[in-house]
C-alpha cells in the first residue's frame, strides 16, 4: 500500500517540475485533483439550476393547480401541454427534481468537488493516489449526467416517473407508469454514476490512508477530511447495493425477470429493503461532508479550537456505523413485520444521539469565541440551526405510531429539505464562499454574499417550514392536485404561501450567480491565507499550482489551534514549527 | 400548530396524538434552548478587536451529560412508542373484530368487498363496490388489505391510520370509529399517473343507519354481517 503512495507522490513530484501542460490536459482531460474538483463544481452548479427550476414547476402546480405555468409554452408535449402539465408529467418532474438534486448536485459538489479539491491539500500531498482514475471518475459522472438528461428527450413519453425511490412493481413494469425508455435510462444513468462514485471513493480512502504529510496523524486531520473519509467508506459499501438493485430492476423491466413482482414469484418489499439499505447511508453521505465543513468554518471564524474534536470524529464514525442498521425506519408502513418496526425504531432513536452530540459541540465551539460574521460563517451558522430543525423533526418519524400518521405527508418533505437544503446546500454555500479564494485565486464579494445569504435564509424557511403544518394536516406528498381532496382545501392558502416563498428563494440565488462569475474574473486577488486559517491548504499558493506545495509541509499539531496562548497571533498553522521548548508544551 | 391535526375519530388516535404532542413539546423546548444559546453566544461573543477567544478543547463532563440526557429521552420515547405501535399494527395484539372488510387497491380505485351475511369472503352473498366503505360506529373493523398491481397506501387521516397495500400480501389493519360521518380515503403511496385523486369514501354510520344500509344491500336474509363475522376468514400472516 505505502509503495503505491510513494510511487504516486514521486511520479508527481517529478512531473510537476518538468513541463507545462497544454490547454486540453490542463482544463479538459486533467488529472489534477484541483481541476477535477472544479469540474465537479461546475457540473453540480449547472444541475442545481435545472433541479431548482423543476422544483418551481412542481410548486406552481401545487399552488395554482388549474392555471397555466408562466414561461413554459415552449416546453413540448408530453412534458407540458401548452403551459399546463398533466399528472404524469408532474410525477416525472418531482422524480427528476429529487434525482437531480441528490445525485447530480449535492453528491458531485460536496463529495466530488470539495472532496477532490480539499483532500490532497488538507492532508498535505501533491495529488490523489490514482490521478488517472480520478479523471475517469469525473468523465464517467458527466457521461452519466448526459444519460440522465437524455431521458427528457424521448419522443412521446416523460422522464422517469416513479419517484426517486422507484418503488417496485410501479417502477418495474413500464405499463404501470407509462414510461419505458425514460425509466430505463434513469436506471442506467444511476448504475454508471455508481461506477464513478466507486472510483472516487477508492481514491479518497487510499489517499487519506497512505499519503498524509509527515506528522499528519489521524487525529490531526481536519474534520472535513474525517467526514470525507467516512463518506468514502459509506459510498464504497452502499453504492454496490444500489447498483445491484438497479440491475435487478432493469432486468425486470427489460429481460422478463421478476425479482420485484409477485406475479412471477418476486417480492415487492425486496426492492425497498435494498433501496433503503443504500438510501439511509446515502442521507448521511449527503450531510456528513457538510458537517465537517461547518465544523472547520465555525472554528476559523470563532477563532477557537473546535469543542470536543475527538467526540466530533467519533460521533461521525458512530453515525456511519449505525446508519447500516436503521434503513427499516423508511418501511414502518410498508407491510414489513411490525416486530421489526420496533427494532428499527430503537436503533433510529439511538442514531439521533451522535447528531445531538455534534450540535452541542458546535454550540460549545461558539461559546467564548471571537465571532466574525463573514459570509462563509453565516452559511455555516445557517447549516447548524437548520440541521437542528431537520434533526428534531426526524424524531416524529422515528416514533412508529406518530409515523403512521405523518409518513408520506408533507411533513416528510419538510424534513428532507431541512436536512438536504438547510444542511447540505447551506454547507455547499459555506464551502464555496470559504474556499473560493483557494480554488480560483480571487475573493468573492462580501456584500453580494450577504445579499445572497439573508434572502435565501428567510425564503428557505418561508418555503419549507409551513410544509410541516401541511403534513400535520395530513397533506399527502406526491399529489398532483390538492384541490381534489375536501379535507385539504382549507390548507390551500399555505400551499400558495409556500410557492411564493419558493419563487423568492429562486430569485435569491441570482446574487450568488452574479457574485460567482464576477469574482471569478474580476474579484479581488486572494492572498495565500485570507481567513488566517490553520489547515494545510492555506500553505499553498492561491490557486495552488500543479503539485500544490513547493515543499511538502510537515505537520506539528492539530488543525484547530486558534487563540493559542503559545503565540501572539490568534492562529497557529499546522505546519508552523515553534521553538523546541514551546512545542514541547504544545504537544498535549 | 396543535390545531392543525385533523379531527381524531378513532379509539387509538388519541394516543397517537398524545405521543405527537409529547414529541412536539420535547422538540420545541430543545429547539428553543439550542437556538436561544446560539443567538446569545452570537451576540455575546461577536468579534471585538483586542479580545481573545477562550482557548479550550472541550469539557468531558459536559460532553458526557449531553450524550446521556438525549439518549435517555430518546430511549424513553422508544419504549412509549412500542406499546402503541403493537396495539395498532401487530396482529397478535389487535382486539377481536366485529366485522371484516377486504380492501383491494388497484390503479386507481379501492375495491371494497363485504363478506355478506355468511361472514365469509368469496361466496355468493359478497358485495363488492368501488370506493365506498361503510362501517358501523363504535365497532372494531378489521380491514384485509390487498393490491392488484402496484403498492398503494390506505390512509384515513381522521382515523390516524395508514398502511401500504402490497401486491402478493394480505395485510390486516383495524380501527374503531368514534364519530359518525363521511371521510376521505386517499392513497398515500405514489401509484402512477392517477395517484392524485385516487380516493375512497368512508361512511361511519350509527347503528340504525348501518342496519338500514345492510338491509338495502342484503334484503333477503335478515342476519347482519356483523353478527357472523366472528368467524375469521383465512388470511395469510404477514411478515
Ligand atoms: C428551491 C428549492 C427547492 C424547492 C422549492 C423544492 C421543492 C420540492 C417539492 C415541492 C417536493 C415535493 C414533491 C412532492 O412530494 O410532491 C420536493 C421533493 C424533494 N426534494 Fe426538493 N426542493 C428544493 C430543493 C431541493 C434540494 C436542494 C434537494 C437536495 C437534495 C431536494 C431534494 C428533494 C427530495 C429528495 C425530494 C423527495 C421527492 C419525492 O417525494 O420523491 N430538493 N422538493
Ligand atoms: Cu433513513
Ligand atoms: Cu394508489
Amino acid at each position: 500500500m505505502s509503495e503505491t503512495a510513494a510511487v504516486g507522490a514521486h511520479a508527481h513530484g517529478a512531473h510537476a517540475e518538468h513541463h507545462e501542460l497544454g490547454f486540453i490536459r490542463t482544463y479538459v482531460f486533467s488529472t489534477d485533483h484541483k481541476m477535477i474538483g472544479r469540474q465537479f463544481l461546475f457540473m453540480g452548479l449547472f444541475m442545481m439550476i435545472l433541479g431548482g427550476l423543476l422544483a418551481l414547476l412542481v410548486r406552481w402546480q401545487l399552488a395554482w393547480p388549474e392555471s397555466e405555468v408562466p414561461f413554459t409554452q415552449w416546453i413540448p408535449e408530453p412534458h407540458m401541454y401548452a403551459g399546463h402539465m398533466d399528472a404524469a408529467a408532474y410525477n416525472s418532474f418531482f422524480t427528476m427534481h429529487a434525482t437531480i438534486m441528490i445525485f447530480f448536485v449535492v453528491m458531485p459538489i460536496l463529495v466530488g468537488a470539495f472532496g477532490n479539491f480539499l483532500i490532497p491539500l488538507m492532508i498535505g500531498t501533491r495529488d490523489m493516489a490514482f490521478p488517472l482514475l480520478n479523471m475517469l471518475s469525473f468523465w464517467i459522472a458527466l457521461f452519466s449526467g448526459f444519460i440522465m438528461l437524455a431521458g427528457f428527450c424521448i419522443p412521446g413519453e416523460t422522464h422517469a416517473a416513479s419517484g426517486w425511490t422507484a418503488y417496485s412493481p410501479l417502477a418495474a413494469v413500464p405499463a404501470f407508469t407509462g414510461v419505458n425508455a425514460g425509466q430505463n435510462l434513469w436506471c442506467i444513468s444511476l448504475i454508471v454514476l455508481g461506477i464513478s462514485s466507486l472510483m472516487g471513493s477508492i481514491n479518497y480512502i487510499t489517499t487519506i490512508i497512505n499519503m498524509r504529510a509527515p506528522g499528519m496523524g489521524f487525529f490531526r486531520l481536519p474534520l472535513t477530511i474525517w467526514a470525507l473519509f467516512i463518506v468514502a467508506i459509506l459510498l464504497l459499501l452502499a453504492l454496490p447495493v444500489l447498483t445491484g438493485a438497479l440491475a435487478m430492476l432493469l432486468f425486470d423491466r427489460m429481460a422478463g425477470t421478476s425479482f420485484f413482482q409477485p406475479a412471477g414469484g418476486g417480492e415487492p418489499l425486496l426492492w425497498q429493503h435494498l433501496f433503503w439499505f443504500f438510501g439511509h447511508p446515502e442521507v448521511y453521505i449527503l450531510i456528513l461532508p457538510a458537517m465537517g465543513i461547518a465544523s472547520d468554518i465555525l472554528s476559523v471564524f470563532s477563532r477557537k479550537p473546535i469543542f470536543g474534536y475527538r467526540a466530533m470524529a467519533f460521533s461521525m464514525i458512530g453515525i456511519a456505523f449505525l446508519s447500516w442498521i436503521v434503513w427499516g425506519h423508511h418501511m414502518f408502513q410498508s407491510g414489513m413485520n411490525p416486530a421489526l418496526g420496533t427494532t428499527f425504531m430503537i436503533s433510529t432513536m439511538v442514531i439521533a444521539v451522535p447528531s445531538a452530540i455534534k450540535t452541542f459541540n458546535w454550540l460549545g465551539t461558539l461559546w467564548g469565541g471571537n465571532i466574525i460574521f463573514s459570509v462563509p460563517m453565516l452559511n455555516a451558522l445557517a447549516f447548524v440551526s437548520m440541521f437542528v430543525i431537520g434533526g428534531l423533526s426526524g424524531i416524529y418519524m422515528a416514533s412508529t405510531p406518530v409515523d403512521i400518521f405523518i409518513h408520506d405527508t408533507y411533513f416528510i418533505v419538510a424534513h428532507i429539505h431541512y436536512v438536504v437544503f438547510g444542511g447540505s446546500v447551506f454547507g455547499i454555500f459555506a464551502a464555496v464562499y470559504f474556499w473560493f479564494p483557494k480554488m480560483f485565486g480571487r475573493m468573492m464579494n462580501e456584500t453580494l454574499g450577504k445579499i445572497h445569504f439573508w434572502p435565501t435564509f428567510l425564503a428557505f424557511n418561508g418555503t419549507f417550514f409551513p410544509m410541516h403544518i401541511l403534513g400535520i394536516g395530513g397533506h399527502m406528498r406526491r399529489i398532483y392536485n390538492p384541490l381534489q381532496y375536501d379535507f385539504l382545501k382549507p390548507m390551500q392558502p399555505i400551499n400558495v404561501f409556500i410557492t411564493v416563498s419558493a419563487l423568492c428563494l429562486g430569485v435569491a440565488q441570482i446574487p450568488f450567480v452574479i457574485n460567482f462569475f464576477w469574482s471569478l474574473f474580476a474579484g479581488k486577488k486572494a492572498t495565500i491565507n485570507p481567513w488566517n486559517a490553520n489547515t494545510l491548504e492555506w500553505d499553498a499558493p492561491s490557486p495552488p499550482p500543479h503539485g500544490n506545495f513547493g515543499e511538502i509541509p510537515t505537520v506539528y499539531r492539530g488543525p484547530y489551534e486558534y487563540s493559542s496562548p503559545l503565540v501572539p497571533e490568534d492562529f497557529l498553522p499546522q505546519s508552523r514549527k515553534l521553538a523546541p521548548e514551546v512545542s514541547a508544551r504544545a504537544s498535549h | 400548530m396543535m390545531s392543525w391535526l385533523p379531527e381524531n375519530i378513532s379509539t387509538y388516535g388519541g394516543q397517537i396524538d398524545h405521543l405527537f404532542y409529547l414529541i412536539y413539546y420535547l422538540t420545541s423546548v430543545t429547539f428553543i434552548l439550542v437556538a436561544g444559546c446560539m443567538i446569545a453566544f452570537l451576540v455575546m461573543y461577536r468579534h471585538s478587536d483586542g479580545r481573545r477567544a477562550t482557548y479550550t478543547h472541550g469539557n468531558t463532563t459536559l460532553e458526557i451529560i449531553w450524550t446521556i440526557v438525549p439518549a435517555l429521552i430518546l430511549i424513553m420515547l422508544g419504549f412509549m412508542s412500542k406499546a402503541r405501535w403493537e396495539e395498532i399494527k401487530s396482529p397478535a395484539h389487535m382486539p377481536p373484530p366485529d366485522l371484516y372488510v377486504r380492501v383491494t387497491a388497484k390503479q386507481f380505485n379501492w375495491e371494497i368487498r363485504y363478506p355478506g351475511p355468511d361472514g365469509k369472503f368469496d361466496t355468493d352473498d359478497d358485495l363488492q363496490v368501488d370506493n365506498d366503505l361503510h362501517v358501523p360506529l363504535n365497532k372494531v373493523v378489521r380491514v384485509i388489505l390487498r393490491s392488484k398491481d402496484v403498492i398503494h397506501s390506505f390512509f384515513v387521516p381522521q382515523m390516524r391510520l395508514k398502511q401500504d397495500a402490497v401486491p402478493g400480501r394480505d395485510i390486516q389493519v383495524w380501527f374503531q370509529a368514534t364519530k359518525a360521518g363521511q371521510y376521505e380515503i386517499p392513497c398515500a403511496e405514489l401509484c402512477g399517473f392517477g395517484h392524485s385523486g385516487m380516493k375512497g369514501a368512508l361512511f361511519v354510520q350509527t347503528k340504525d343507519d348501518y342496519d338500514q344500509w345492510v338491509k338495502e344491500q342484503w334484503p333477503a336474509p335478515a342476519a347482519a354481517p356483523a353478527a357472523a363475522a366472528a368467524q375469521a376468514p383465512v388470511a395469510e400472516a404477514r411478515g
